[in-house]
Parts: C-alpha cells; structure tokens; sequence
C-alpha cells in the first residue's frame, strides 16, 4: 500500500487580539491509497482545520507550517489557481450538511456537470450522461429523472447521495468526509456508511473520515487520530487505539461513550 | 403499582395548511398517542425526525394545543386548563430544551434567569435572590460565585446546567427533556447525564426524555415509548424494549446504531482495571 497523503508536522496558526493561537498542532498522519483514516476528537479539537488546511480552504489569515503531500505532491503554499484545479478533481469533501452545501437554485445534474466539465473540459452531453451515471452509483432510484430534480425535492439522506456523487464524478485519489452522516437519522446513516465503504473499495480511494462519533469511527476506518485542543494525542491502527488507548484522553473519551448495550440504571436500583 | 403522574390520552395533532383556492392539506404529527408517566420514572420517547416525538413533548408541556385527546395531570384533566390552573401545572412541569444558548436570554445574568420561573409563578425565593440562585447553581454543579454571568461566558455544557438549574427552580414534579444532550460533546454528554440522574435520585420528579440516540436513552430510560411516523410503534420497560424488541421498526432502529467494535471493547475493558 502506498502513501497517497502525507501530512508532517502540519500547524495551523491564527492571529487574534491575544497573540497568536495554534488551532492545530504538530499533526501527522498517512493515508494509503486504500485505507480510510479516522480523525476523531471533540469540539474544537481541530479536525475540521486540518481537514481544510488539506483542501486550502482554511479561512483568511490562517497561517500553516509543516508539510501535507499529495502522491508526492506538496500542496501547502499553493496558489488558489493551483489548488481549484486540485480540488474536486484529485481531492473532494463531502461535508456535513447537504443542503447548505447544495445551490437550491440548480438542479443537482447541473450541478454535478458543473464539477465534471471544470475539470474534464467534456461537453454538456457527455457531463450529463456522466452525472446520471453518478447518481446510479450512489444508489439513487431512477437517475434519468432526478438529475433534473432541485436540491430541495430529496431528502436528507438522499441529498448526502448526490453530495457523494458530485464529490466522486472526478475519480479523486482522496477523499475526505467531514461529519457527512452527522445531521443523519441513524438508520439513514447507517446506509451512507456502507455506501462509502463500498465505494472507496470498488474506486480504490482513500480516504479522511472526520467525526465526533468513535462508534461510526469504529466501523469505518482502518486506522485512527484521535485529536484534543489541536494536538495529535492517540495515532494508530484502529484495533490499537480502540483495545488498547495508550492516552488517558482516549480512554475518558471511551469511557463516556454511551453504551447501546449496557444499562447503568441496573446498577443505580440495586 | 402508584398512580400515574401524568397520563396522555389518544394525544393528536393535526397541522392544517391552506392552499390559495380554499384548498385544505392536512399533516398528522401525531396520531392518537397515550402513555403514562409515573412519579419518580423516566420514560423516554424516541424516534427518528420527524417521527412527532418533539410535537408530543409540546403537547405535554402545553406549548401547542392537541387538536384531540387528553392530559391528565395528577388526575386533574388539564387538557384544556386556563388562568390559574394552567400556571399551577407550568410550575409543575418544566422544560430543558435542545440549544442551551438559544434557550437562555443572552442579556440576563444566570441569576436572573434562574429567578425567572419563580417570578411568574409569583413564589418567593427561599432566603433572598442571591442564596437561592446560588443554591441551585451548586446542585448543578456550577460555580455559585459566577451567579452575576452571562450564559456566553459559560462553555455549552456548563449552560446547559443553567438550564437544567432553571427547570428545578420551581420544584417540579415533572422534567420535560427535549434533546437535551444532543449538542453536547460526548465527554460532557456523559457528565450532564450522570447530573440528570442524580438530581432525579435526590429529588424524586419525573422525566419525559425526548431523544433520538438510543444509546443516551438506555443510560437514562425506566421506560421506552418508540414513535414512528407520529404513531407509538412500541412502549415498555427498558431492558424488553431494547433485550427483546417487538416491533419490526424498533428492530430496525437498534440494527443501525454504530457499536464501537465488541470484541476491542472487551479487550480495552478487560485491560484496563481501574
């Protein structure tokens, strides 16, 4: 398995009004080619930054240090020309809420052509037949038709589906999904989580799966981060991590993990 | 078996919505739904959204009028109940909402809108403002010194706790919880859970836990009621409900819930004795 990312020593500064504030700090990580990498951590742990700082969409004034290399490529210090022609083409986000992400004024196959075209430079026709396609591949009944379908006239999870679609039209290498099954039902989530299982393997892509969940962390990725206050504190297979923490963080965070299968009430009436 | 603290009766509530020719769509939200909530117990209502389970929490609370059914409160129908009837079941039955910020006046000091329940109800504070916001903040396990705070100076956790302290100020016989852990990160989501249970111990109220993470409700939960599609799919004890489902969509929902990896879970337990 080769590299397809590497992340070295990656900080992500801010200036404020007290002096400088390191939102991410000293990160690293590999994703493989065929591996899905978990980031997991808490609010303001710096999962999303790092996520962005991979991408360039950092906001303005972020200031970053260390190294993140595509196949070799070294994508820190960018122009944004260079890096639109990377984003969505080489590497593609599928985010938390669909339907801010999703332009309500478009219909989705537009959309998705819009992303295919950019990159692909191929005519309306073959964009279109490409974006049908698209939409059959993430398991949307009657593609010919709701590809002329507004963003509003699916439903979340659905909408997930075509963000998934619009994010794979390119056959990126990597692919990172920040809380995309958060704002699910759970057993909605529970389908989009197979969907990206299954198509990363079917793509060969890899892929950065971010979330506040370790349950869903669990059950998607091979290798975990697990980050607090910006700082890598736990990186391992996720077989170490989950049996065998080495941070006292990891193993609150594991201990508050509510459990489906346990009931503590047991434990209060006797 | 005790009295029911409250009972909901066939609770039904129809959203009208006209069209521009006179044109009527109807919406059930909720569709005929009863349950008992008995002194001291947590019943939890679960569901997916858009499943009613909010919609009957309302309903409970009085915040939007069934269009059919009944509530009975302590044996009292209080359905319908005005004036000072209903002001007496407001001071009875409290609500803990979702958003602790958006819940929680920006402007006022925590103890302020601690005080605030006790103003309408037009009940005294025990022992002047001050001790008796003071007092609430330490059973929720806040700082008493920080009373002359505003909620933005507390982190969400710790406001959610405001609001929780909020709710007991008028000693109510019943919490209304809706979502009210399901902001919160999983570390303070653990604490303020362990803080819901505890003060339920000490004080004896109900709760109503609206949720849609099952694994929350099996911590908290004496009895379960699934909704589904503004129905009550089914309802029972918790350990039957989740050991042994009956209806096919509560099967369906406890398959979907993410485990964390069983046998890694075994390993990291048995490895680390505390």
């Amino acid at each position: 398995m080769s590299d397809l990312l590497v992340v070295e020593d990656l900080t992500v500064t801010f200036p404020t009004t007290r002096g400088p504030v390191d939102v991410v700090k000293d990160v690293c990580f590999t994703v493989g080619s065929d591996e899905t990498v978990g980031i997991v951590g808490e609010s303001g742990s710096g999962k999303s930054m790092t996520s962005l700082a991979i991408m360039g969409l950092l906001p303005r004034g972020a200031v970053t240090r260390g190294s993140i290399r595509l196949d070799g490529t070294e994508l820190l210090g960018r122009g944004d020309k260079d890096m639109r022609r990377i984003r969505g083409n080489q590497v593609s986000m599928v985010f938390q809420d669909p339907l801010s992400s999703l332009n309500p004024y478009y219909t989705v196959g537009l959309q998705i052509e819009e992303v295919y075209r950019a990159h692909k430079g191929r005519s309306r026709k073959a964009a279109r037949k490409v974006a049908i396609e698209a939409l059959e591949q993430v398991g949307l009944p009657d593609p010919e038709r709701r590809v002329d379908y507004y963003p509003h006239q699916f439903s979340g999870g659905q909408r997930q589906r075509v963000m998934i679609a619009m994010a794979l039209v390119c056959s990126p290498a990597l692919l990172i999904a920040d809380e995309p099954t958060t704002a699910l039902d759970v057993t909605v989530q529970a389908q989009i989580l197979r969907l990206l299982a299954d198509l990363r393997r079917e793509s060969g892509t890899g892929m950065v799966f971010i979330t506040h969940d370790l349950a869903v962390i669990s059950s998607i990725a091979t290798r975990v981060l697990v980050m607090c206050r910006g700082e890598q504190v736990e990186y391992g297979t996720a077989e170490q991590v989950f049996s065998d923490p080495r941070h006292d963080y990891t193993r609150m965070l594991l201990d508050s993990v509510p459990r489906i299968d346990d009931s503590p009430i047991d434990e209060v009436m006797s | 078996m005790s009295e029911p603290l409250l009972r909901a009766n066939e609770l039904t509530k129809r959203f009208v919505s006209r069209g521009p020719l006179g044109s009527k769509a109807e919406f059930v939200a909720v569709d005929g739904v009863s349950f008992d909530v008995r002194p001291g117990e947590t019943l939890a209502v679960v569901g997916e959204s858009g499943s009613g389970k909010s919609t009957t929490a309302r309903m409970v609370a009085r915040l939007t009028e069934p269009s059919a059914g009944t509530l009975e409160f302590e044996g009292e129908d209080i359905t319908t109940a005005k004036g000072a009837t209903l002001a007496r079941y407001r001071a009875n039955v409290q609500v803990v909402f979702q958003d602790p910020f958006s819940s929680l006046n920006p402007r006022h000091t925590v103890e302020r809108i601690l005080m605030a329940p006790l103003v309408y109800q037009g009940i005294p504070p025990t022992g002047g403002k001050r001790a008796h916001a003071r007092e609430l903040m330490e059973r929720v396990g806040l700082d008493p010194g920080h009373s002359q705070r505003y909620p933005a100076q507390f982190s969400g956790g710790q406001a959610q706790r405001i609001g929780i302290a909020r709710a007991l100020a008028v000693h109510p016989k019943l919490v209304i919880c809706d979502e009210a852990v399901s902001a919160l990160d999983v570390s303070v989501q653990a604490q303020v859970i362990e803080l819901l249970r505890r003060l339920q111990a000490e004080s004896g109220f109900s709760y109503i836990f609206i949720a849609h993470d099952l694994a929350v409700v099996r911590q908290i939960a004496h009895r379960v009621a699934v909704m589904s599609k503004g129905r009550i799919v089914e309802q029972g004890p918790v350990e039957s409900v989740f050991g042994d489902p009956q209806d096919p969509y509560t099967r369906t929902l406890l398959a979907a819930i993410p485990r964390i990896n069983p046998e890694w879970d075994r390993r990291r337990r048995e490895g680390s004795p505390r």
